[in-house]
């Protein structure tokens, strides 16, 4: 068996991201620290993907970080990244504890369209709460990191960046861990096929609702990471379409491995913001065509071209 | 009471603008197993072509009672067209896969086509209102109501009666039930499966894109109404039990008065009623209001 390059990888790319990061123009800092937040999020859509259910609102979960990092600076004026976060895994974590309770149940379709309710629920919710500025949103402001004030230093977008890095690279780290772990590895049995995983004495809805639990978290960091990379967070976060894009790019990424998502996003996110500034009006059309074409020629997703050329060589 | 009848009426309404646009989407579920996203883009074609084509008549000067017919002609042409391209054209390469590919499937169709009616429209809403108050008003009580309401009503009730009355009394639909209840049995019989599915997607396509004609009048026409129609349509769909023509039905009317409660009683919860009567339902009966139980398969 050859030797599992993974995580070696993962971390000489972060420590390349974490070392080039002064010297990147702020546009590519912005967008490698914004794919990086996708990444993270989409990192957890692919474990769900892996155990075989796909939610279509993890926006819920995306939102729901991004809120409550954004709330502890609108109402309580705490402004700390560290903060912030600590309160995007606590609340993204016990909602989805909760939630996990009832869609533990579901398979195929109804998962999806359970979760899809949820995340409307909050959608519906938000546009209404008009403390928290109703369907605009509101800005929010992180200036400081554990106690050090870093707003309007020369080197504030650095940390932001950094933060985002070293996040990914850590969830990069747990995950494929986790992937390994008995555990991690019931995940691909129950999409094989959950009945005899049953048989064998394991609980099939313990670890849905396990990785459930662990997909919603990471999807909270990545909203939390966003929200304090792009300084503003809305409604749209938690809309059917936002989680459509994460499946999106689950698919368009593979399963294959951890890195993909973080390529997935990333390749996702610059097509994105180029497609923004010379062609807003089809940049939609261009997702639904490759879309398309991965589902019919490349079921693996983009990862499996990479995997695909290892093997003929 | 005056606030009681006005949630009534107001919950009939849109009861019937729900049952409408959900219609297409169950019997598509219940024939094909897709769970059609792109359902949304033909309810926004449909408005489009109406709004521009209703709003073209109205300009020349021609009667515009006249205006009803054309809208009813540019969602059947809507659903003529649409509904073959997208089902010979790429549907059909696909049955047999995953119900979940399938949805992806036609989210990916749903990009597109987004994509498509910003382009062949604009970015710019239109605006058709012409229909909505040529027929005058009824009153209840102090309440009045466009006659145009009526319209939308007698819609659903006709759509919901004839599809009713083809599935249950006629040739064709009871060979379509049989397709439904066991696809292989039912070509092995003789029925021409390519050719049910070929045909009800068309009819689907053309309710979504009628439903999207019969709205156009009473809202602006921009872009985002086909994935937030979407959504609703899902909700309604799933509560009543994916592929039921009667959970369709009860599932509108339950949401349709929920939603015209929330909008009376507490306007702030508007939207959050529609999601928390979906989840509800789906908590207690996970299936829907009418499904039937399936066997675990080993």
């Amino acid at each position: 068996m050859k030797r599992d390059r993974t995580l070696p990888i993962l971390i000489a790319v972060s420590v390349i991201l974490l070392v080039a990061g002064p010297l990147l123009p702020r546009w590519a800092m912005f967008l490698i620290n914004v794919s990086l937040c996708y990444g993270i999020v989409v990192l957890g859509m692919m474990l769900l993907m892996r155990t075989g259910v796909v939610s279509f609102g993890h926006g819920l979960y995306y939102c729901l970080g991004a809120y409550a990092a954004g709330t502890l600076d609108q109402v309580f004026k705490i402004s700390d990244m560290a903060v912030m976060l600590i309160a995007a895994v606590i609340v993204t974590a016990l909602a989805s504890a909760a939630i996990g309770l009832l869609l533990r149940k579901y398979r195929d379709i109804f998962f999806a369209m359970l979760s899809l309710a949820f995340s409307m629920i909050l959608y519906g919710l938000l546009v209404k709460t008009s403390s928290l500025g109703s369907s605009d949103g509101f800005n929010i402001a992180a200036s400081k990191i554990a106690g050090i004030t870093v707003a309007g230093t020369s080197f504030e977008r650095y940390v932001r960046y950094a933060l985002t890095v070293v996040f990914a690279c850590a969830a990069g780290i747990f995950m494929h861990r986790y992937l390994n772990s008995h555990m991690g590895r019931l995940a691909e049995a129950i999409r094989d096929n959950e009945l005899r995983v049953e048989y064998m004495g394991a609980s099939v809805r313990n670890v849905i609702h396990v990785n459930y639990v662990i997909s919603a978290v990471l999807a909270g960091i990545g909203g939390a990471l966003a929200a304090i990379a792009v300084g503003h967070i809305d409604p749209e976060m938690a809309y059917w379409t936002t989680s459509g894009e994460f499946v999106f790019v689950g698919i368009l990424s593979g399963t294959g491995s951890i890195l993909a998502p973080f390529l997935g996003a990333f390749i996702f996110e610059t097509i994105r913001s180029f497609a923004y500034e010379y062609s807003p009006n089809t940049w939609q059309m261009a997702l639904g065509i490759t879309m398309l074409v991965v589902i019919m020629f490349l079921p693996g997703g983009l990862w499996s071209l990479f995997t695909r050329r290892r093997k003929a060589a | 009471m005056g606030q009681l009848l006005a949630v009534v009426i107001d919950g009939l309404i849109y009861s019937s603008w729900l049952f409408i646009i959900a219609v297409g989407l169950t019997l598509i579920y219940g024939v094909m197993k897709i769970l059609n996203i792109a359902h949304g883009s033909l309810y926004a074609l449909g408005a489009y072509s109406a709004a521009s084509l209703a709003g073209y008549w109205i300009k020349q000067g021609y009667p515009p009672m006249g205006s009803y017919a054309v809208m009813l002609v540019a969602a059947i042409l809507v659903g003529l067209i649409a509904g073959p391209v997208i089902e010979r054209g790429l549907l059909r390469f696909m049955y047999g896969k995953d119900e979940i590919v399938l949805v992806l499937v036609t989210y990916a169709v749903f990009l597109i086509l987004e994509d498509f009616v910003k382009l062949a429209w604009g970015v710019d809403p239109y605006f058709i209102a012409e229909p909505y108050g040529l027929l005058g008003n009824f009153s209840v009580g102090r309440l009045t109501y466009p006659n145009y309401n009526l319209v939308v009503f007698g819609a659903a009730v006709f759509i919901g009666v004839v599809l009713a009355w083809v599935l249950t009394k006629t040739r064709q639909g009871k060979m379509l039930l049989a397709v439904i209840h066991d696809r292989e049995m039912s070509g092995a019989m003789g029925i021409n499966v390519g050719r049910v599915y070929f045909i009800t997607f068309t009819v689907g396509a053309m309710l979504g894109a009628l439903g999207g004609a019969l709205t156009a009048p009473m809202i602006s026409v921009q872009p985002g109404i086909g994935a937030e129609t979407i959504v609703l349509a899902f909700a309604v769909v799933v509560i009543g039990g994916l592929g039921s023509l009667p959970g369709a039905a009860l599932a509108a009317l339950l949401v349709g008065l929920v939603r015209s409660a929330a909008v009376h009683y507490r306007p702030e919860l508007d939207l959050f009623s529609i999601y928390l009567v979906m989840a509800v339902v789906l908590i207690v009966r996970p299936k829907g209001l009418f499904s039937v139980q399936e066997p675990r398969k080993i």
